[in-house]
């Protein structure tokens, strides 16, 4: 067990809490900024490229995580808002803006648009918020095909390349720079979110989440507040679906579907719902298992010599794995993190009960 | 000085009249009790003064501000802070971050600062916190300040809500039963902490209690209530002796009689 003594404010406003954790995260993020290395070593870039669509889909899970983590609002449209930023971003490049421009306004258009189709709803409960963005992710597809001169439709549009002062980076030719600009717009996502929960805002979005009536009472104003919070999670969803473009260097209309925006909502959930760690666990699984899926089929399929290609498969293990979450472990995998990390630390005294919600004082329970 | 002004409130609920014609002000630094037997209105008023509710009829002035030209996330800046009868805290947030919620009002950063830690972020932070610290030392509260509000025992709750509120430094402090559920020993803290809130920090009170043995120890004048009219208004003893506030308790559960704070049984609230 570790006892950090505080001695000044700064102790309790610190990115980290201590040097071990400071030591790890550092370490976590060396090794991250090194993996290329490797890559260049075996002279291989295909599972770099699976890496880098990770850390894409990271940016658009701490998105989300904000505003359903920690604002407490579900949003079942946010591959739409990655379409957004991602045509945004690509009707920009090909006016001749250069990307240094084009790339953040992208997420800046697909935030003022989310903020816009959310504003009316935003008054009303969380509930109507999901259905809102729900059918606005239905529609984003016919909306592609209705604008398709300007996004090419059902033909699709290519994705023009990334140039930063004249040097130009494609996802093909050079994998690696490509990651270096995911990763680095990664990181300024991150370092913003943890900013942010330091700040009256973030502490405003959790009171929302927590108590709306109480949050009032302390002066939120909670249109204004969810407002900001959806706009900020959809400039990360601009971003993402920015990036997610120049990754499929081709889109159509069926690059942002209704599907994908349900993966995200679940991918937050499967890794930890009110945890950054959470967008984190949440895309590595959502990346891995379709591959581990796919490689499991084939093995089984040669092992037991039966014809495993059955349609909706993986479908319906991921389905069952996120029923497995919701059911067992409620707090996602960084939960089930931190329980094995306090079992060691605590090493032979946890308890089986450690995390279980103390029973709080029910409501109901009491007479006035 | 009236700092506080409600005149001829009405509020209706479809058939119910919860506040029927009530008019009081609160004076400048007193404390302000309202009493009276459940379902009198006494948190209806509460609520209207957060303008969580609109008065069917009446108005309502803070320092003859009109509070009803306010939306309710106004009432904070204006400098009225409140608890909830039944504990409203952020559940999944730890006591610190709850009472730092109660800075919002001061709340000077804007976005940009907040996500970049550039400009003022980081002293307003530290302003922030030094001011939760002081309510944290106030309030006893240290071995609690970094516990998640899920799983504190019911009496830290109800502290840390005072906190909250008073983190907010409020002009006017609307308690609703603050000692419900307390301990006799918790109830005499707040006894002790209401005065101090009044003589040291100077800030007003108005509270709800049921406890009379609270009530007549920290506040000046009472008002009872019941069925959401006004029956009396005065000393607590002129309130609990005056013949239409014992006819309105006979038959109830009987008011709580009492001079001095901690004669209220033990255990379950009335
Ligand atoms: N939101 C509401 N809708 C309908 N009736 C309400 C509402 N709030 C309070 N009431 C009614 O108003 C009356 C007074 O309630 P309340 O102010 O909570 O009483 P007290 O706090 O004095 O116990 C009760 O009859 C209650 O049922
Ligand atoms: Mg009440």
């Amino acid at each position: 067990m570790r006892f950090v003594f505080k001695t000044d404010y700064d102790a309790d406003i610190r990115w980290f809490k201590h040097g071990p954790q400071f030591f790890w995260y550092m370490l976590a993020l060396g090794l991250l900024l090194v993996l290329p290395l490797y890559f260049v070593w075996i002279g291989n870039a295909y599972l770099l490229g699976e890496i880098t669509a990770v850390i894409i889909f990271t940016i658009v899970g701490m998105g989300l995580m904000l505003l359903t983590g920690q604002t407490g609002l579900a949003s079942l449209g946010h591959a739409a808002f990655m379409a957004i930023g991602c045509y945004a971003n690509i009707l920009l490049l090909n006016a001749g803006v250069p990307w240094l421009i084009a790339f953040p306004l992208s997420g800046l258009i697909a935030g003022i648009a989310g903020t816009i189709i959310a504003l009316p709803v935003l008054r009303l409960h969380g509930v109507y918020l999901a259905l809102a963005t729900l059918a606005m992710s239905i529609l984003t597809g016919d909306f592609i095909v209705l604008f398709d001169d300007y996004t090419g439709g059902v033909a699709g549009i290519a994705v023009p390349d990334i140039s930063i002062f004249g040097y130009t980076i494609n996802k093909y030719a050079n994998p690696y720079a490509f990651f270096y600009v995911v990763v680095a717009v990664m990181l300024i996502v991150l370092a913003a979110y943890r900013n942010i929960l330091r700040a009256p805002s973030g502490r405003a979005f959790a009171a929302i989440r927590d108590s709306e009536i109480s949050a009032k009472a302390m002066g939120v104003n909670l249109t204004k507040t969810k407002a900001t919070s959806f706009f900020l999670s959809c400039v990360a969803a601009g971003w993402a679906g920015a990036l997610f473009g120049h990754s499929a260097t081709y889109v159509t209309h069926e690059t942002f579907d209704v599907i994908m925006s349900i993966t995200l909502l679940l991918m937050i959930v499967i890794g930890g719902l009110g945890f950054i760690h959470g967008a984190f666990f949440g895309a590595v699984v959502v990346g891995i298992l379709p591959v581990a899926i796919a490689n499991m089929r084939s093995w089984a399929s040669a092992a037991f010599d039966v014809n495993l290609t059955i349609p909706g498969l993986e479908s319906l293990i991921f389905a069952l794995i996120v029923m497995g979450f919701i059911l067992l472990e409620p707090m996602g995998l960084y939960g089930r993190w931190l329980k094995i990390r306090t079992y060691f630390e605590l090493f032979p005294f946890y308890r089986k009960d450690m995390f279980r919600r103390q029973k709080s004082y029910q409501k109901t329970e009491r007479v006035q | 000085m009236t700092l506080l002004k409600i005149e001829n409130a009405t509020m209706r609920f479809g058939g119910v009249v919860a506040v029927d014609n009530v008019s009081l002000h609160v004076d400048q630094g007193e404390v302000f009790a309202l009493v009276g037997p459940n379902g009198a209105g006494k948190s209806t008023v509460f609520n209207l003064i957060s303008r969580f509710y609109t008065p069917t009829e009446g108005a309502i002035t803070l320092e003859g501000e009109d509070l009803l030209a306010h939306p309710a996330h106004d009432i904070a800046k204006l400098g009225i802070a409140r608890t909830f009868q039944n504990i409203e805290l952020f559940e999944n947030a730890t006591v610190l971050q709850n009472l730092l919620v109660g800075r919002h009002r001061h709340k000077r950063t804007n976005l940009l600062s907040e996500m970049t830690f550039l400009g003022n972020a980081r002293s307003e932070e530290k302003r922030h916190r030094q001011a939760v610290e002081e309510v944290i030392d106030f309030l006893d509260l240290q071995a609690y300040r970094d516990k998640l509000i899920a799983g504190l025992p019911y009496g830290v709750r109800k502290v840390v809500e005072l906190g909250r509120a008073l983190a907010t430094e409020p002009r006017l402090l609307l308690l609703d039963e603050p000692a419900s559920g307390l301990s006799v020993e918790e109830t005499q803290d707040m006894a002790f902490w209401i005065e101090d809130i009044q003589k040291q920090m100077g800030i007003t009170v108005l509270m709800v209690e049921h406890d009379m043995g609270l009530v007549s120890a920290v506040s000046d004048r009472v008002m009872a209530l019941s069925d959401g009219k006004e029956l009396a208004t005065g000393t607590s003893r002129e309130v609990q002796s005056h013949p239409a506030v014992i006819e309105a308790y006979l038959g109830t559960s009987g008011i709580q009689k009492g001079g001095d704070t901690g004669k209220k049984k033990k255990g379950k609230a009335a």
